[in-house]
């Protein structure tokens, strides 16, 4: 399945990525499903796409990692808000 | 429009004049002004970088008004929200409510802040001289939105 993710804040620096379509298992369920996957990427995504470090949004909703994942949705994952 | 994300600085007295024009039924206008502060824990800031989510940004903002104009009657809010590059001292946020009384207005201005805290998808890096960190949300920023959520 397609996806669009965006990255944001500490992620988006380190992972050294802004944004990214990709083409996931279409058998990828949930974000906690879909993360897990990413952090397969390697040693770093797996150390800064931990479950602790990150926050997600699908389609611009704010979501828990148990929501679920459709094709086309635009995914984004991002360390804790700070904003003000 | 009631939301902007900018670079720029916004000018303070411009945009109160803005939000009251053309109402005399306003009877209170209260501002909220954030400021880069120079100090984080013992080290001095050099700047910090701000950066938010386009299009899910204006929206929470936006979602927040609405939420605050459910609570309070409200003749006028604006929040202007800067990203970039600022330096200590820059001002970094506006909350500005308009509202008939003065009580509405205060507390409709601080909810405001407060939600945006927890709800809207900005992140801040802080530059120090030796290292540079991203911030996360605040223990006592989770707990003030708690203290609105709780009184709905």
């Amino acid at each position: 399945m397609k996806i669009e993710l965006l990255y944001f804040g500490r992620p988006a620096e380190k992972l050294r990525t802004a944004c990214e379509s990709i083409n996931a298992p279409d058998e990828l369920a949930t974000l906690a499903e879909l993360l897990a996957w990413l952090r397969l990427r390697g040693e770093i995504w797996a150390h800064e796409l931990a479950d602790s470090r990150v926050r997600c949004a699908i389609n611009q909703e704010f979501s828990d990692f148990s929501a679920r994942i459709h094709a086309h949705d635009e995914i984004a994952i991002f360390s804790p808000i700070s904003g003000g | 429009m009631r939301v902007l994300i900018q670079q720029q600085d916004f000018d303070l007295a411009a945009e109160l004049a803005g939000l009251r024009a053309g109402n005399t039924g306003i009877g209170a206008l209260v501002s909220f002004v954030g400021l880069v502060r120079d100090f984080s824990g013992d080290a001095p800031i050099e700047n910090i970088t701000l950066e938010h989510y386009p299009g899910m940004s204006e929206k929470a903002l936006d979602n927040i008004i609405g939420e605050a104009s459910a609570r309070w009657h409200l003749l006028g809010a604006r929040v202007i929200h800067r990203v970039g590059k600022l330096l200590p001292g820059d001002q970094i946020v506006l909350v500005a409510t308009a509202a008939a009384h003065r009580g509405e207005a205060f507390a409709a201005c601080e909810f405001i802040i407060d939600y945006l805290k927890t709800d809207a998808p900005f992140w801040k890096r802080e530059q120090t001289r030796d290292d540079a960190h991203w911030l996360g949300t605040r223990d006592s920023d989770t707990r003030r939105a708690q203290h609105w959520r709780n009184q709905k």
